[in-house]
C-alpha cells in the first residue's frame, strides 16, 4: 500500500506561508521556497515569477535525495544543510523535521551568516506547524475529504 | 506519495517509469511532452549523460483537468535503466503513487526485463511496499521490431498478476497514452480507496 497522502490544509498553509514570508523580510533574500521531500511545491513566496518552481521542487528533492544517499554511504544520517554559491545568486537548502525542504535563494544584499541564522529560527516555527499538520493528518480531519468523493465517472471524465 | 493541497485546490501524484536499459523510459515522456498542450504541462527535465543515457532520473509534470473542483496533476519521472545506477532508482521510488514498467519487447531482451522487474520488487520492498499493492501497469515496448517475443509470452512471465498491459512502440506514440490513462486511473482508484 502506498503511504497515505500529505494534506495541507489551509489553515497550516496560511501558517506556513506566514513563516516563510517572514523568513523572506528578515533574512533579505529574493525568494524562499518549501517543498515535500517527495518533489511537491508546498508554498512559495518573494521574486518567483521568473523561476520555474514545480522544476525547482522536483530537483531540490533529488539533491536532497541523493546528498542524503551519499551521507549514508559515509555514515552519516543526512546533510541537512547544503548551499551552492552562484556568481550571482546562491541557494541555501536545508531539512526541516525530516519531512519537507526549505528553500532560500539570495544575492548580495544578504549573506550566508545571515541567512543560516533566520533560516534556523523558521525552521523550529515550521516544525511546530508540520507537527501539528501531521496530528490532524493521523486524526483524520474532519474537514472535507475529496478523496471520498471522487466517483468512477469523474476519473473517466479526465480522459475526455 | 500524493499530496493533497486544500488551500490550492490541487492532488498531485506522482508515478515511475521503471524498466531496464533503452527500453524506452526517456522515450515514452518525450512523446507524452510533445503530444500534451502547453498549459497542461510543465519543463521537461532530463539529467542525462552526454550519450543521453538518463544519469539521474527525467521529470516531466502534466496537468490532468479538474475533479471536484481540484486540479489534478502528475508527476511523471523515469529511473536510469542501467544496472549500475540502482542507488538513484530506489531515490525515485521513494513516495511512488503508481508505476509504469517498460519491458523491451525484444528477444535478447527477455533476461534484462526480468532482471529489472526483480530490482523494481527488491527496491520497493527495501522501503516497505509490495508491489501487488501498488498501482501498476505493464507495457510492452518495440512492438515495431522484426525479432520480438509473442505477446503472451511476456504476459506470461512479467504480467504473473493480471495487471492492464498494453503494446506500445513509444517513438511514434502507439500505446504511450493508453499506458498512461491506465495508470492514472489506478492510481486515483487507489486514492479514493484509502480515503
Amino acid at each position: 500500500m502506498p503511504q497515505s497522502p500529505f494534506v495541507l490544509y489551509d489553515e497550516e498553509y496560511q501558517e506556513i506561508t506566514g513563516v516563510i514570508e517572514k523568513l523572506l523580510r528578515e533574512s533579505n533574500s529574493k525568494c524562499v521556497y518549501l517543498v515535500d521531500k517527495d518533489g511537491q511545491l508546498i508554498s512559495a513566496t518573494g521574486e518567483t515569477k521568473d523561476i520555474d518552481a514545480t522544476s525547482l521542487a522536483s530537483l531540490t528533492a533529488g539533491n536532497i535525495a541523493a546528498t542524503g544517499g551519499l551521507a549514508k554511504i559515509i555514515g552519516e544520517k543526512e546533510f541537512s544543510i547544503l548551499f551552492h554559491e552562484g556568481e550571482r545568486d546562491n541557494l541555501h537548502i536545508s531539512v526541516v523535521g525530516q519531512r519537507v525542504i526549505l528553500v532560500v535563494i539570495f544575492d548580495k544584499r544578504s549573506s550566508l551568516g545571515l541567512v543560516r541564522l533566520r533560516v534556523k529560527k523558521a525552521s523550529e516555527d515550521l516544525g511546530k506547524s508540520l507537527q501539528k499538520l501531521l496530528a490532524k493528518m493521523a486524526a483524520g480531519a474532519e474537514q472535507e475529504n475529496v478523496l471520498k468523493e471522487i466517483t468512477d465517472d469523474d476519473i473517466e471524465r479526465l480522459f475526455h | 506519495m500524493s499530496f493533497i493541497n486544500y488551500s490550492a485546490r490541487e492532488i498531485n501524484c506522482k508515478i515511475v517509469y521503471y524498466g531496464p536499459g533503452l527500453c524506452g523510459k526517456t522515450t515514452n515522456l518525450q512523446l507524452i511532452y510533445k503530444k500534451t498542450r502547453p498549459e497542461s504541462k510543465g519543463k521537461m527535465i532530463t539529467l542525462a549523460t552526454e550519450t543521453e543515457r538518463t544519469l539521474f532520473f527525467d521529470f516531466l509534470p502534466i496537468a490532468l483537468g479538474d475533479i471536484k473542483g481540484f486540479k489534478t496533476r502528475f508527476h511523471l519521472y523515469t529511473v536510469p535503466g542501467q544496472i549500475f545506477y540502482d542507488a538513484s532508482r530506489k531515490l525515485i521510488l521513494k513516495g511512488v503513487d503508481g508505476i509504469v514498467f517498460v519491458a523491451d519487447s525484444q528477444v535478447e531482451r527477455m533476461d534484462a526485463n526480468i532482471e529489472s522487474f526483480d530490482n523494481m520488487k527488491t527496491n520497493l520492498e527495501e522501503q516497505g511496499y509490495k508491489l501487488d499493492q501498488i498501482p501498476y501497469v505493464i507495457q510492452y515496448n518495440k512492438r515495431d521490431l522484426a525479432d520480438v517475443l509473442p505477446v503472451p509470452e511476456l504476459k506470461k512471465v512479467l504480467n504473473t498478476n493480471g495487471v492492464p498491459d498494453f503494446e506500445a512502440v513509444a517513438y511514434d506514440g502507439t500505446g504511450v497514452f493508453e499506458t498512461l490513462k491506465a495508470v492514472v486511473k489506478l492510481v486515483l482508484i487507489e486514492l479514493k480507496k484509502g480515503a
